[in-house]
């Protein structure tokens, strides 16, 4: 039996010794009319033919590695150097639990508490938790830190180029809190619109920096405009982009949120990936997630546990900052190698090739008939392009012709954007790729 | 010795990693944009692993030995999952590629949407959702806007049983709902009669019940059908916390029983890892009157693009959803080593996993049960609870039973969980642990409360062999250090 160890005399000697007749007879306080249902499900398959199966699966899929891909919008493909996964596949890290017991859960926890001292020193922050879902859910967790922090207050400002999916899912969780968020009513609103919101009522001002096009944003204005209406300042950045732009912390910013998943995750078709938190200490006990402190033991060794947990739904219940339990943790460790890995000179080194790669390829694309490259802003590694056909279409022929997979197609979010396409330069391209996208959009120009 | 942090180990100049020189003209660099400096740790390769290996070294996982942590399910993880979830063709795929490109994957999705499906008695189930209080908040979201599409706002109450998760009040609170607290009864089950009581005072204004069955004390409730019909009547619906569904595989399909919402947990019942605290997956399954309230999107097929013998996978938007509680689709690599596991399983397999994780259970109590007091005299499902205390031993606490047991190679079980028993400790053994480990697990226990007696201080000082000892927690909290920085 897969997974079961138990022998026939195993199943008799533990039956006798509980004092039932059969394994059966446990189960007598499930109502009769619905025990034991026949489940319609697969006949059972070995492990041979199950990998069979899944590797004919993963066979039929085009993957970033079968062509030269451009698409980013939130999932970016970078490199992941061997030793992530090398330290991921440890059994002791991957088949533990949340480090409730800190004698025997060392590892984790001081391995999170060098996570949280990286994502600080990235952010420009003072304080990091041990990570959420991913980037969405962090900015809608900093949003509910904010109105904790901001008893009184419950209007949101938020910026059209914070992600599509994050503005939604800041919706989604908040839909039962009357709160009023706006902002983004105008999808084509600029930064001086955006903080026309702000009053006296606001809690938080979010912006996305580098934002859903890529572009850096003026995050001193959105400080100082955010801060005179005493609203916190809440930034969805970028890990990869902070190993070269200065960080949120630096401009002011209250709360620093963001997609982790460029730092040594993989694109795994969307998850799981790791949403990064960081914040000031004043806030830190208002902030949601696990946290990890250090302190010593009875013999004064230095040692790591989760801390402040005052503020959780285990302790806390019904008066909790949020009810997150199970968080990414072994993704933050993920995470956390990488950047150790690469380090300072490392992350400056990735984050200039995606820059420079990025320039080049809005340059060479600029100069094609037809095309634009939306220049109103300085970017870091996507930017958006007015094509002279829709997307989608360039798209298919990319893909079809050229085995490229395209960008994305800003028109499904931003009607004032129909026939603009996101495009994400990164690491992962080298210039050959990238010769090939211009000559392959000045093919399928018309 | 303390292990060194990462950061002591650096030193300027050393990197783990080689990247590729520019191929391309530099771009000009508005200084005003770049940052000064980034102080991450500078380190070589060898002993990056090194740091990481000794690392692991600290920790307990379900590969180093028994795990028996109450209402986390900490079963055995197939090698063969982790495997599938790292083919090239699933880790490869950006989340916006064409759906064509990836009909691999979404079949992977549709089938997993379907197995669980018909595992828990459910007309539609999303994977979106990432862990299982993830999946409370998606299926109580659902339960309010049920109700505000039918017109009634007035609903805001929900109840919650004494003895559930903390993740169950936290979630009603974060939806923007009121608690109602109800106690369990002298067998562990739900107290009807405050059931009625709360239902008489709170019915109109009743979204519904947040309950876990079996329940946080390993007790399927006896009274469940009525429970199920009073909520009903009342015009409530009814949630399942599914943390425990590893007892009901194959046994008695929560929707059967009349659950309205459920989330499973991938991480708990379908045998993928814990990661340290995450990341988890947390799907929900909706009975026939809330499908069409589940987050957005769901794989579904589109008949159009479809041939005969081949589906065409496709995303698809249920009419009424909460909206999206998460960026893509939710955790697409725990989804594969699910789908690996209930393939492997199938129908039979999955029983035998209930079968023996609550013949594990009861065999278990019963070898223990003389020399720790279990408070509900009753069969249990997969896990039990007994009391860490002793009469003629007061000074002795549940925490240092757990402690104790780290000297004895064990992972202690959950202990002061759930808060109506005392000193409590929440065992759960799961099915794939043999009867040597389980003999070997309670002639510990049943040592233990022998020196509970004879030499308690081996109790309050324990662990002894760990890299570190007990830690001052409240000094943890009080001089938070919360990163590293430079001296």
């Amino acid at each position: 039996m897969p997974y079961i160890p138990h022998s026939e005399a195993d199943r008799q000697a533990m039956l006798e010794a509980i004092g039932a007749r059969s394994i059966e007879e446990l189960f007598k306080d499930v109502p009769e009319g619905v025990r034991f249902p026949a489940l319609k499900l697969p006949p059972a398959a070995s492990e041979m033919e199950i990998r069979w199966e899944l590797e004919a699966l993963a066979g039929a899929n085009f993957t970033v590695a079968d062509g030269p891909c451009f698409l980013g919008a939130g999932a970016y493909h970078h490199f992941v150097p061997a030793v992530v996964d090398a330290v991921l596949r440890r059994g002791e890290f991957y088949t533990a639990y949340t480090p409730y017991q800190p004698e025997v859960s060392q590892g984790t926890l001081q391995a999170i508490w060098e996570y949280q001292s990286m994502i600080c020193e990235l952010t420009g922050m003072e304080v990091s938790n041990a990570s959420h879902y991913d980037g969405a859910t962090a900015t809608a967790e900093a949003v509910i830190t904010a109105i904790n922090v901001q008893r009184k207050r419950r209007k949101v400002v938020i910026s059209p180029r914070v992600h599509p999916e994050y503005r939604a899912v800041v919706r989604t969780y908040t839909q039962g809190m009357g709160l009023e968020i706006t902002g983004d009513e105008r999808l084509d609103a600029d930064l001086p619109q955006v903080l026309a919101h702000l009053d006296g009522e606001t809690a938080c001002l979010i912006v996305q920096s580098p934002n859903f096009f890529g572009q850096i944003e003026e995050l001193s204005a959105a400080a100082e405009a955010a801060h005179a209406q005493k609203a916190l300042l809440v930034v969805v950045s970028d890990p990869i982009a902070l190993g070269l732009l200065k960080p949120p912390g630096a401009f002011g910013a209250d709360i620093v949120v963001g997609e982790g998943q460029g730092l040594g995750v993989g694109l795994n078709y969307g998850g799981p990936y790791l949403g990064f938190f960081a914040t000031r200490m004043e806030h830190v006990r208002k902030m949601a997630g696990r946290l990890v402190g250090q302190t010593v033991d009875v013999e004064g060794k230095r040692g790591f546990v989760l801390t402040l947990s005052a503020r959780e739904q285990h302790i806390r219940r019904d008066k909790a900052t949020s009810n997150i339990c199970t968080n990414q943790g072994l993704v933050a460790l993920a995470a956390a190698v990488y950047m150790a890995a690469l380090g300072r000179c490392g992350m400056r080194q990735v984050a200039g090739l995606c820059y420079h790669r990025a320039h080049y390829a809005a340059d060479q694309i600029d100069g094609l008939d037809g095309y634009a490259v939306l220049r109103d802003r300085p970017f870091f590694t996507e930017f958006v392009v007015r094509c002279p056909r829709p997307v989608a279409e360039i798209n298919e022929e990319l893909l079809d012709g050229w085995g490229i997979i395209g960008g994305y197609d800003l028109g499904r979010d931003y009607p004032h954007l129909r026939d603009h396409m996101l495009l994400c330069v990164t690491e992962m391209n080298p210039r050959e790729e990238i010769d090939m996208l211009v000559e392959a959009l000045e093919e399928v120009s018309a | 010795m303390s292990k060194p942090l990462i950061f002591e180990l650096s030193r300027p100049g050393r990197c783990a990693a080689q990247l590729p020189a520019l191929d391309v003209p530099p771009a000009p660099l508005p200084q005003e944009l770049v940052r000064d400096d980034l102080a991450l740790p500078e380190v070589g390769e060898a002993d990056l692993i090194r740091h990481y290996t000794g690392l692991s070294q600290m920790n307990y996982g379900v590969d180093t030995g028994f795990y028996p942590l109450g209402s986390c399910t900490m079963k055995y993880n197939p090698k063969i999952n982790e495997e599938m979830a790292r083919l090239p063709g699933f880790t490869r795929l950006h989340p916006y590629q064409d759906e064509e490109t990836v009909q691999g994957a979404l079949f992977v999705m549709y089938s997993l949407q379907q197995f669980l499906a018909e595992i828990g008695g459910f007309a539609g189930v999303s994977l979106q959702p990432a862990a299982g209080a993830h999946g409370e908040l998606t299926g109580v979201l659902m339960m309010r806007a049920y109700h505000l599409d039918r017109g009634e706002a007035q609903r805001t109450v929900i109840l919650v049983p004494d003895s559930a998760h903390g993740t169950n009040p936290a979630t009603t609170t974060m939806s923007g709902l009121q608690v109602v607290k109800i106690p369990s009864d002298e067998r562990g089950n739900v107290d009807l009669a405050a059931l009625d009581a709360a239902l008489a005072e709170h019915g109109p204004r009743l979204v519904g019940m947040m309950l876990t069955n079996p329940n946080t004390l390993g007790l399927f409730d006896e009274h469940i059908e009525a429970i199920v019909a009073r909520v009903h009547q009342h015009g409530g619906l009814m949630y399942g916390d599914g943390a425990n569904l590893n007892a009901l595989l194959g046994i008695a399909r929560p929707g059967d029983l009349g659950f309205d919402v459920l989330h499973y947990n991938l991480h708990k019942t379908f045998s993928t890892p814990h990661g340290g605290g995450g990341p988890g997956s947390g799907p929900v399954g909706a009975a026939p009157a809330l499908v069409d309230f589940l987050p957005s999107p769901v794989v579904g097929i589109d008949p159009e693009r479809s041939e005969e013998d081949e589906p065409f996978f496709t995303f698809v938007h249920p009419s009424k959803s909460i909206g999206r509680v998460k960026s893509f689709y939710g955790h697409f690599g725990v989804m594969v080593r699910a789908y690996t596991y209930i393939r492997i399983l199938g129908a039979a397999g999955l029983r035998r996993v209930a079968e023996h994780a609550v013949l594990n259970a009861n065999y278990l109590m019963s070898q223990i049960r003389d020399r720790y007091r279990v408070p509900y005299e009753r069969v249990c499902m997969h896990e039990f609870v007994c009391e860490g205390r002793f009469e003629d031993a007061p000074d002795v606490h549940a925490l240092d039973i757990a402690k104790r047991l780290i000297d004895f190679g064990f992972h202690p079980p959950t202990n002061y969980f759930p808060l109506i028993v005392r000193e409590a400790l929440m065992i759960e053994p799961t099915e794939t642990e043999s009867k040597e480990t389980l003999d070997a697990f309670a002639a510990a226990l049943r040592r233990i409360a022998d020196e509970a007696r004879s030499a308690p201080d081996l109790l309050h000082q324990a662990p002894h062999n760990t890299p570190v000892r007990r830690l001052d927690e409240v000094r943890a909290a009080k001089d938070l250090i919360l990163r590293w920085q430079a001296e």
